[in-house]
């Protein structure tokens, strides 16, 4: 009985994790390119497990920024961590002490969407399934977090076969699923534009702070959004 | 280990650790918290896209012709025909390895 319920959670998992494998092997690769060693890499994969945060990481690293906003901007990109689990906190109570401990650890997206879907269809989100559907996605995020490092370290120039427009381009589709959100365009606009005054006027690093920081005060000040039809989360598309 | 290498390490783990506090922090609040300031929760909301925008604009507007005319390009094929960021990274990259090697 259990054991079926792992299996069906690794089953559920499976397809996820093909998804997110390039992606696992992209941030190998230009993790060892940002000056990661192939161990540091994969320690990242391992012990971080947020692949949109990670790639945050290591361009802000590569770039030399200061420790504590390298943590402070995961901690900002992984936020949307804190709406998944308030809203999951239902279906889990149930869990032990220990099991709470791993199932938030292996909190990503998919996860928590799957779970959701799961809880709301009437169906038991039981440890075993949660375990199943988590870790048939987080081993092979690790294996080919390697498989990218030791490829990224095999390169020379990274320029010459394009790996360096790949980060930009793939922070630029995490934004674009943000776009249903309340006042996208607005923030966009605002932080896109502060962020490259900081940058001409103050320098790297500082465009980073100073342009989300821009972003988030006018989220802050603009008269609240009155039509309140959206979902309490939305789901971001990233492993 | 050189001291340099260690405070990566340091590094990673307090990544690691602010994460985990992102992912058990929904659990612990909603056990504590009735409602959100809707002010706070709007602000909260814009944080990911603010961050984000911040890694994009720059290396737009300073990267370099190759990376902005591959930016752009993505951008709007990706937004028109609805595509995965996958996809998007996979015509980004074809633009800018084209214009390196065939055009410039």
């Amino acid at each position: 009985m259990r054991k079926d319920e792992f299996w069906e959670g690794v089953r559920g998992g499976f397809p996820i994790m093909l998804a997110a494998s390039p992606f696992g092997a992209l941030f190998g690769a230009l993790a060892v390119d940002n000056g990661f060693t192939i161990a540091d890499t994969v320690f990242m994969s391992a012990t971080v497990y947020a692949g949109a945060s990670q790639m945050v990481g290591i361009e802000l690293f590569g770039n030399h920024v200061q420790p504590w906003l390298v943590v402070l901007s995961v901690f900002a990109v992984n936020f949307r961590h804190v709406l998944y689990s308030a809203s999951i906190a239902k279906y889990i109570r149930h869990f032990t002490p220990i099991q709470k401990f791993f199932a938030f650890f292996l909190l990503v997206d998919p996860q928590y969407a799957e779970t959701e879907k799961r809880g709301e269809r009437g169906l038991p989100v039981t440890f075993p399934w949660y375990l199943g559907f988590g870790l048939v996605i987080y081993f092979p995020w690790i294996f080919n977090t390697l498989l990218g490092a030791i490829f990224g370290q095999m390169i020379g120039d990274p320029k010459a076969i394009g790996l360096d427009v790949l980060l930009p381009i793939y922070f630029l589709g995490l934004v674009m699923g943000f776009r249903k959100r309340d006042r996208f365009l607005p923030i966009v606009a605002v932080s896109a534009v502060a962020s490259v005054a900081g940058m001409h006027f103050v320098g790297s690093p500082w465009h980073v702070s100073i342009g989300a920081l821009a972003g988030v005060l006018l989220a802050a000040c603009l008269p609240p959004v009155e039509t309140v039809a959206a979902p309490p989360v939305a789901i971001e598309k990233e492993a | 280990m050189d001291p340099q290498h260690l405070n990566l390490i340091y590094l990673i783990i307090a990544a690691a650790v602010a994460t985990f506090v992102t992912r058990i922090g929904g659990y612990v609040l909603i056990t504590q918290m009735k409602q959100i300031p809707p002010r706070l929760e709007a602000a909260l909301n814009a944080v990911p896209a603010a961050v984000l925008t911040t890694l994009v604009a720059p290396a737009f507007v300073y990267g370099g012709f190759d990376v902005a005319v591959s930016m752009f390009v993505a951008f709007a094929i990706a937004l028109g025909l609805n595509l995965s960021t996958l996809r998007m990274l996979v015509i980004g990259w074809v633009v800018v390895m084209l214009l390196r090697h065939l055009v410039l």
